[in-house]
């Protein structure tokens, strides 16, 4: 496949403790697309996810070997600068976890830590433009100094995808991001990804293969820890190469 | 048959035990409220609140509060200034940034803490704190305001410990995700997510601290040096409205106007400590939601 890539693992394996998670991963994610990474629960979809912002650092006993390339660095090399890797690679969750703050907080926040724009009329600006980027800035202009868990889920999630955007990231990546939303704030936030698709690389984790199928340009099937088959989302649902892949598809099993 | 029977002495039997408790409340407050009430038909209720000399065997009597009421509020404000900071930091340290073997040995010890008897405290004030502070400052005497404040720091700290770690442990794990995603360091995180969102616990604990130290009986009455004078220091030698009645209500008659002045001074104490308990209660009541 000819693409431009982005994210590059080179024979990735990840233990939880003794537990080999992730077998030998080499994946190449693609520059300005969006990459779905489908496969059963437990299969290590959300573990390969997070090492490409390295957040499995967080957990104990967890060893990574291998190499994962962002830009041509690789990352996993321990002087990494993990503050500014998250600011380039940014992550939206499984369950919308706005701060328990205002809503102009949880969007100050991430300006504030990483020390970007001083001025205040600038901070508004990037504001208003990381809202009207999701969707949300008609809504919630005139209630920025609400509480932002008040807000309905559909409009969390949209606002934790705008907590990342203002930050200015190369790279987008989603756990689950409609795990927790009912089927028409799916297509809505599906519909907005796509938007998203034409300036930033994204991964999504799914384990609905209709969204896969939906909303993503690549798609990769992960199995038992193992990349068993990476293609064009088309391909991989309507002619997949491995019997693994069309059996899960199909709906023999996961 | 019989199932129904225990059933039914059963629950009378916790009715009961409910309604005990709330009936031996009530019959508290109306013991009080009555013997307190009595000192003004004697006494002005003007120069029992607003008085500024309490001298409850001179000729006549001044039974004057606020001399009690400064040193109570002088005592927790000084135990509070430090007790607040060293407890809240603690409980960072424990909930947030200790290794799990760590943490277990701090927890215990506080526990230990809350365990030490105030007798035992105030006694480690008289031979110990009050001679190295009079020394130290070069004081008159070690027995004020500042050896109370120190000890009593120490014997609210159990408790602004336990329920300050118990807010920021409650602090959902998806925040410091969150917060961790966009690249904020582990003391970014702690101190402009973790710490608002525990924010209202914290607060109670604080006011629970204020409760327990306002309290306080034994070490204050053993090493602030009992002197019911407007206090314009924390080096000065003062006492405590709680000092006062354990101090003085075995030399009263029955009765007497200082037996009712004591009483007076009791029913401010409820109602100062009904109050902070209130407001405590509802901050928790906030940080459960």
């Amino acid at each position: 496949m000819e693409y431009e890539t982005k994210i590059e693992t080179w024979n990735l394996n990840l233990y939880y403790g003794d537990f080999l998670a992730l077998k030998n991963v080499n994946i190449r994610i693609p520059h300005r697309n969006i990459t779905a990474i489908i496969g059963p629960s437990g299969c290590g979809k959300s573990t390969l996810l997070r090492c490409f912002n390295r957040m499995n650092d967080l957990v104990e006993h967890i060893k990574v070997e291998g190499k994962i390339f962002i830009e041509g660095q690789n990352i996993l090399v321990p002087t990494t600068d993990l503050i500014y890797l998250r600011r380039k690679v940014g992550m939206v969750f499984q369950r919308p976890n706005v701060f328990d703050l205002s809503i102009y907080n949880n969007l100050r926040f991430g300006l504030r830590i990483h020390r970007m724009l001083k001025n205040k009329n600038d901070i508004m600006q990037a504001i208003e433009n990381g809202l009207e980027h999701v969707g949300l800035w008609k809504e919630l202009k005139d209630k920025l100094r609400k509480n932002a868990r008040t807000l309905s889920l559909e409009q969390q999630q949209r606002l934790c995808i705008a907590r990342v955007l203002i930050l200015k990231p190369d790279i987008i990546l989603l756990d689950e991001p409609c795990s927790a939303l009912d089927p028409v704030s799916t297509l809505k936030i599906e519909e907005l990804l796509r938007a998203l698709r034409t300036e930033y690389s994204l991964v999504i984790v799914t384990h609905n293969m209709q969204q896969a199928a939906r909303v993503s340009d690549y798609t990769g099937f992960l199995y038992l820890g193992q990349l068993v088959e990476f293609g064009d989302t088309d391909q991989i649902f309507t002619n997949p190469k491995e019997k693994l892949t069309e059996n899960y598809i199909s709906g023999h099993f996961g | 048959m019989l199932k129904r029977t225990s059933e039914f002495v059963i629950e009378a039997c916790i009715k009961l035990s409910g309604l005990a408790v709330i009936i031996f409340v009530v019959a508290i407050f109306i013991f009080l409220l009555k013997d307190a009430l009595s000192l003004f038909g004697v006494h002005s209720i003007n120069d029992f609140l607003f008085g500024k000399k309490w001298l409850p065997i001179s000729e006549p009597a001044k039974f004057g509060v606020i001399p009690l009421l400064l040193g109570s509020l002088y005592v927790t404000v000084g135990a509070i200034v430090i007790c607040v900071p060293l407890g809240v930091c603690s409980a960072m340290f424990i909930a947030e940034v200790a290794p799990s073997h760590l943490k277990h040995v701090l927890k215990s010890l506080v526990e230990i803490l809350a365990a030490i008897p105030s007798v035992v405290l105030g006694f480690i004030g008289i031979v110990w704190l009050g001679p190295f502070l009079r020394n130290t400052l070069n004081l008159s005497t070690g027995m004020c305001g500042l050896t109370g404040s120190l000890l009593l720091a120490f014997m609210a700290l159990p408790t602004v410990i336990s329920i300050s770690e118990d807010a920021l442990i409650g602090v959902p794990k998806a925040f410091k995700e969150a917060a961790f995603g966009l690249g904020a360091t582990r003391w970014q995180t702690l101190w402009r997510i973790v710490l608002p969102s525990a924010s209202s616990g914290i607060i109670a604990a604080v006011m629970l601290g204020i409760g327990r130290v306002i309290g306080e009986t034994m070490v204050v009455m053993m090493v602030t040096g009992n002197s019911p004078v407007i206090p314009t220091s924390l080096l000065q030698p003062l006492r405590t409205l709680t000092a006062t009645i354990a101090g003085e209500m075995g030399e009263t008659v029955a009765g007497s106007e200082h037996y009712f002045a004591l009483f007076a001074v009791g029913l401010i104490l409820f109602i100062i400590t009904f109050i902070i308990n209130f407001i405590a209660d509802i901050c928790l009541r906030k940080a459960r939601k």
